[in-house]
């Protein structure tokens, strides 16, 4: 019996992490820099840039946030800011970016902000100027992962200088950078309220 | 032996599927309905059990599941915080009618509207459209929150529900 040619359809492909689901970062950098100089010809000023850049990693989140939950087998759903934080900080920067986000932290000012620090993200390693800007990208993806959790919430990008202990990371050929990315977070009132209700 | 045989068929025919063993008295177990709901509306509806020919009279039973099951909503919703297993099992009943849900990642719920307690069959069906589902969101043209309007999905649902439901 011949081996029939069937239509393979997306619901027969297998999501469990496989070898293949690596992308180089060259690959990867030419396709966002694409991305990147089609949105900047149709703005006007870097903040539309922001919110292009943003919303078209909005629906990654979603998309992400589905998989990564799916792959885990543990069969649960995150119910609080600090789980769901920890999730992307660690699981979902491990799938997209190969490692942990280099750290979590809270805001001692504000009740409602948390900021993800890394420092070198891969949308601005090969920017030069206005890197917060490039980084827009990945505050959309964590903004589609809070808000497909049920968490919503503004993410923002922004640059800050290095402190004096920190080591300065570069790739290959490139300038040191002087300062990290951060991922400011604020959640909106009713998700603190709904958080606090919790811990209860 | 054609005698024989002819009557081995006749006593297969009257064999009771497990989930209509807990109703007895009738031989054709209740439609079951599925939803699949997003944040606003349903994105997919399928009825399981049905009999093919059904008289149009049992539209009304079936506006008055949806009606059930949107009412079922405001537990599912108290109940996703509270629990923070996918599998909510069953969350409201309605009478002799139960609804059990199952919550994606993205709070997107499968709800079941059945009649007799069969967790195990209904957490395998619950489990193959979670794949299923997970699949087709990875669709980069398949936008979050939006009717599920997959042919493929479909018939897949439909075979996993006479796989697991009847």
């Amino acid at each position: 019996m011949s081996r029939s040619t069937k239509e393979t359809s997306i619901l027969d492909r297998n999501i469990l992490k496989q070898r293949s689901d690596q992308v180089s970062l060259s690959a990867f950098s030419y396709i966002y820099s694409e991305l990147v100089q089609y949105h900047q010809s149709r703005v006007s000023n870097i903040s539309e840039l922001e919110e292009k850049l943003a919303s078209a990693g909005y629906g990654v989140g979603f998309k992400v946030l589905e998989l990564l939950a799916y792959r885990s087998r543990e069969n649960k759903r995150e119910t609080r800011i600090m789980s769901i934080l920890q999730f992307i900080s660690s699981i979902a920067w491990k799938a997209l970016f190969g490692k942990a986000a280099d750290s979590l932290e809270r805001s001692i000012d504000h009740a409602d902000e948390y900021m993800i620090f890394d420092y070198n993200p891969v949308t601005s390693i090969y920017v030069s100027a206005h890197q917060s800007a490039a980084d827009a990208y990945i505050s959309g993806v964590i903004a589609g992962i809070l808000e497909g959790a049920g968490f919503t919430a503004t993410v923002s990008a922004h640059a800050v200088q290095l402190e004096e202990g920190e080591s300065r990371r570069s790739s290959i050929g490139l300038p040191v950078k002087k300062d990290k990315a951060v991922f400011l977070v604020k959640f909106s009132p009713q998700i603190l309220e709904r958080d606090t209700t919790l811990e209860r | 032996t054609r005698k024989s045989q002819t009557a081995k068929q006749h006593t297969t025919s009257v064999h009771y599927s497990p989930l209509s063993s807990n109703n007895m008295s009738s031989s054709q177990q209740s439609p079951l309905l599925f939803l699949i709901v997003g944040r606003n509306e349903p994105l997919y509806s399928a009825e399981f059990g049905k009999p093919p020919g059904t008289p149009i009279t049992a539209q009304s039973i079936t506006r008055q599941n949806f009606i059930v099951m949107h009412s079922a909503l405001d537990l599912v919703d108290k109940s996703c915080w509270v629990n923070s297993n996918m599998y909510l099992k069953v969350v409201d009943t309605v009478n002799h009618q139960m609804i059990s849900t199952f919550s994606t990642a993205c709070h997107i719920k499968f709800m079941l509207l059945h009649t007799g307690k069969n967790e195990d069959a209904i957490k395998n069906f619950f489990m193959d459209v979670y794949e299923l589902y997970t699949k087709l969101s990875m669709n980069p043209f398949y936008r979050f929150d939006t009717p599920i309007t997959s042919k493929q999905f479909n018939a897949r649902v439909k075979a996993a529900g006479r796989r697991y439901l009847s």
